[in-house]
């Protein structure tokens, strides 16, 4: 019966069915929290399945759009007196305009090259959230405004809510929302002209597909979903430090988008969910967080190049076969 | 003047080192098309166990040629346990595949050394030398010439010994290679231990003067690479100069400009070179074929 | 005037010249091929007009206006098109998006549109996939619509990126070696097709090794050799030319080339 409806409604019923049933299983509301970080990171990766999946192009960089999401909720409110919400869409309007006059030398660039080039984009960023101390209060971070989602909610029914509950909510509607325009885009014109580019992109450009402006439009709007993932985690931790610029947050962020299956917005959020959690779950063995991350990353990369979902779907549909 | 003499002495001591990594780079980038994002914990390894080593009473040439050694194990180790499965993966595989090397051997090495800041003595003590009203180390002298004498070893071995043009032809063509009896697997793992062990000298030789410790290798991998691609990628003579030119750069940045803002210098450097001239100071133009 | 004009086109690679002094013209409806052994620069020819390659000598004219060097994707919109030697297809979609990604220029929309899903972003989908679909049958590929590109044979694949090109609704058609790799049946299909196209109006360049199909269809044949013009005329002219038979087969091979170019 599942398989009449079109995939792009499917995989919407299949997540919003696991945001829904998901608290049921939740011990404390600890998990709540942790849920909550899921999104966040799932809107960021689900920006690089965009970039990187359909349209096949790395960012090492992406952090850094995170970084400026971030800091435009930490410093807006307080230096040109926005409300939070309003400052979480100038955050993103900046690291769009960013990635767009950045972009287009940068996308001129492959391979390795590519990697490199945005590498330097996010150090440059992070070095100069780090360097600012004055606005950004340097490495120890800064504390940001609440968005005051309880508060309102409070306010309007005259109930008494916890914090994490009510942004596990939001946060889960905002992965609704992303996740529904990245479907979207999937099988349209534009998706299918970035999805071609990442298998030739000589062969794009002889149906005359405008290759470079298109790998722009995929940059841009990654950029935006970073920049809206940094900035709901600014919001959700009420404190931010720089880390969320750094070169090893991006480089996590393209590991999640990755590591579930770079082509499927359902991989990426797969592989935020495993990414997030995984740390909390090993908080016992801190000791070995790098080296456990080192090796997934590695152990995945090898022998199963597609990515988790990819993989997993090919095995069982193998043994259906069988 | 002795202000500008003092930038360009620290400038090329630590673009010395950029040049060892960028070198570290290119061995494996011509071996095997991979760019290696762990080089900078080749580095960190040669550092940190060479301290390790001397602690546990070795004398320090000893300790320093155990630690080279062991670095050179461990790039072999990485070819033929991360590297080697993977052959045939995308671009974008290969990064997180040596990025997660990277991250896997900092982990490694935090468990088993830890988490402080480390250093050995100097090899000819810590008097500096005074030129002109600048003053120079005399551990800056070693790794200068540390440096060029790898350099040099590295270009005789390349040109004048069967074994360096094999490496060479495995490099242009591996299909080819193998076909005129080259064991191509072989040559990866030297590769690999060439590159291990070049990274981790120049640990060695500038733990006295930066000091080190876990974490050291991002930065030093990420400059590596800003000089490899500076001096045209897979360009040894390229690589060495792209190095200095980068330790120079930063210097400067930070003697004239802006302290905080020294390793921006180099990401500028990166960025601009490939908007301007992709392939480099010495690189070759490539045409894509269709 | 004629549809494409080359007038002295020439490249260099690193100080060896690929292709030199070139000079011919195609008209609409036409049929011209470009022969020549391996190396001989057709390929080079083809990267050139199509825009992949800057040329460093000479002019490329459509329609009399200067399009030397233009980027691919805006001779596309002037109705140069192209297929592959060496298959650029898009794998990891389905033969009938393969097809769908052809039609780009008379589908875009802004993006927006596209993100929000609006009813005109379905519907435009939806157009495009029917004519797909059209040129799918046209080439007997509609059973593999649905198939993922990397599982389609080599053969299904050339004709996928003809369908492709032809999505373009192209007023010049440049084939590179659109048989090669095909067994005699899907030779002869193709050259129908080739033949059909031609009909329509479309000019078509092809550069082939089949000399038994280049022979039947082409209006015209131009030889190459060096990346240089070695003989130009009508097919039957061609294959008794004594320059072209040499450089194919050496001197002393003369009759048994005259017999291969038929």
């Amino acid at each position: 019966m599942l398989t009449r409806i079109p995939p792009r409604v499917r995989a919407l019923l299949i997540l919003s069915i696991l945001i829904l049933i998901a608290p049921m299983l939740f011990p404390s509301s600890f998990y709540y929290r942790i849920g909550t970080l899921i999104f966040i990171n799932s809107i960021a990766v689900i920006g690089l399945v965009i970039l990187i999946g359909y349209a096949g192009q790395i960012s090492l960089g992406h952090a850094g759009f995170s970084g400026i999401g971030a800091y435009a909720c930490a410093l807006a409110p307080t230096h040109l007196g926005l409300p939070p919400f309003l400052s979480l869409i100038l955050g993103a309007v900046i690291s769009g305009l960013l990635a767009w006059f950045v972009g287009r030398p940068i996308l001129r660039l492959k391979g390795h090259y590519l990697a490199v080039a945005t590498l330097g984009l996010g150090m440059l960023i992070s070095m100069v959230l780090n360097n600012e101390a004055q606005f950004t209060g340097g490495p120890d971070g800064m504390m940001v405004a609440s968005l005051g989602l309880t508060k309102g909610l409070e306010g309007l029914f005259d109930v008494n809510l916890k914090t994490s509950v009510v942004w596990y909510w939001f946060a889960g509607v905002m992965v609704l929302l992303g996740a529904w325009i990245a479907l979207n885009l999937y099988n349209s014109p534009t998706g299918r002209v970035l999805r071609s580019v990442h298998d030739s992109e000589i062969a794009a450009k002889t149906v005359g597909a405008d290759v470079a402006r298109y790998k722009l439009v995929a940059f841009v709007i990654s950029a935006v979903y970073a920049s809206i993932a940094g900035s709901m985690l600014a919001l959700f931790n009420r404190f931010i430090t720089p880390d969320i610029a750094s070169f090893l947050h991006s480089v996590e962020l393209v590991t999640m988008t990755v590591l579930g299956g770079a082509g499927s917005v359902l991989g990426g959020i797969a592989g935020a969910t495993l990414l997030t959690a995984l740390p909390q779950a090993l908080t016992v063995f801190h000791e070995y967080e790098h080296v456990m991350l080192g090796l997934i990353m590695m152990l995945v990369m090898i022998f199963m190049r597609d990515g988790l979902l990819p993989t997993l779907r090919k095995t069982l549909t193998r043994r259906a076969i069988a | 003047m002795s202000e500008f003499l003092q930038f360009v002495f620290s400038g090329l001591t630590v673009g010395a080192v950029y040049a060892l990594v960028a070198l570290g780079f290119t061995i494996i980038y011509n071996a095997s098309s991979v760019v290696n994002f762990a080089q900078g914990e080749f580095v960190m390894l040669g550092g940190m166990a060479t301290v390790f080593i001397f602690d546990a009473g070795v004398p320090i040439w000893g300790a320093a040629a155990l630690a080279i050694l062991l670095t050179a194990t461990i790039g072999i180790l990485l070819n033929k346990l991360a590297i080697e499965p993977a052959r045939g993966a995308s671009v974008v595989n290969l990064i997180i595949i040596t990025i997660g090397a990277s991250i896997f051997l900092r982990g490694l090495a935090q468990i088993v050394f830890d988490k402080q800041i480390h250093r050995f003595p100097a090899f000819s003590g810590d008097t500096p030398f005074n030129i002109a009203g600048a003053t120079l180390l005399p551990q800056s002298i070693w790794v200068l010439f540390g440096a060029a004498a790898v350099f040099i070893g590295l270009y005789a071995f390349f040109t004048r010994t069967l074994m360096g043009k094999a490496v060479l032809a495995t490099a242009n063509n591996r299909l080819a290679a193998r076909l005129v009896g080259i064991n191509t697997n072989f040559i990866m793992a030297l590769s690999f231990a060439l590159s291990a062990a070049v990274g981790a000298t120049a640990g060695v030789l500038v733990t006295p003067i930066t000091l080190t410790s876990y974490d050291i290798g991002v930065m030093l991998a990420l400059k590596g690479f800003a000089a490899a691609m500076l001096g045209g990628m897979g360009n040894p003579f390229g690589a060495l100069v792209g190095g200095l030119l980068i330790g120079l750069i930063e210097a400067t940045t930070a003697g004239y400009l802006s302290s905080d803002y020294k390793d921006a210098a180099a990401f500028i450097v990166i960025l601009l070179t490939l908007f301007v001239m992709p392939q480099g100071l010495f690189g070759q133009k490539s045409m894509e074929r269709v | 005037m004629s549809l494409l004009g080359v007038r002295g086109l020439g490249i260099d690679f690193g100080g060896i010249t690929a292709v030199n002094a070139l000079d011919f013209d195609v008209q609409p409806g036409e049929i011209v091929s470009i022969i020549g052994p391996n190396g001989a620069g057709k390929t080079t020819l083809f990267n050139m007009i199509s825009g992949i390659y800057k040329p460093d000598r000479g002019t490329v004219t459509l329609d009399g206006d200067d399009v030397t060097s233009l980027e691919p994707h805006k001779l596309a919109e002037r109705g140069l098109s192209r297929t592959f030697q060496n298959l650029q297809s898009f794998e990891q979609m389905t033969a009938l998006e393969n097809v769908m990604v052809g039609c780009h220029m008379s589908e875009r929309s802004p993006v927006w549109v596209d993100l929000l899903r609006l009813p005109s972003s379905s519907r435009r989908n939806r157009e495009t996939q029917e004519r797909a679909m059209t040129l799918l049958k046209r080439v007997h590929l509609e059973k593999a619509a649905h198939m993922e590109a990397s599982s389609l044979s080599y053969g299904a694949l050339k004709r996928i990126d003809i369908a492709r090109a032809l999505a373009c609704n192209p007023r010049i058609l440049l084939l590179d070696e659109p048989a090669a790799g095909c067994n005699a049946v899907e030779t002869e299909e193709i050259d129908a097709l080739i033949a059909e196209i031609a009909q329509e109006g479309v000019a078509i360049l092809l550069v082939e090794h089949d000399m038994k199909l280049v022979m039947k269809i082409s209006n015209h044949v131009i030889a190459l050799n060096y990346g240089e013009k070695l003989a130009e005329g009508t097919p039957a002219e061609i294959s008794r030319d004594p320059k072209v038979v040499e450089a194919y087969l050496g001197s002393h091979g003369g009759k048994e080339a005259a017999d291969a170019l038929g």
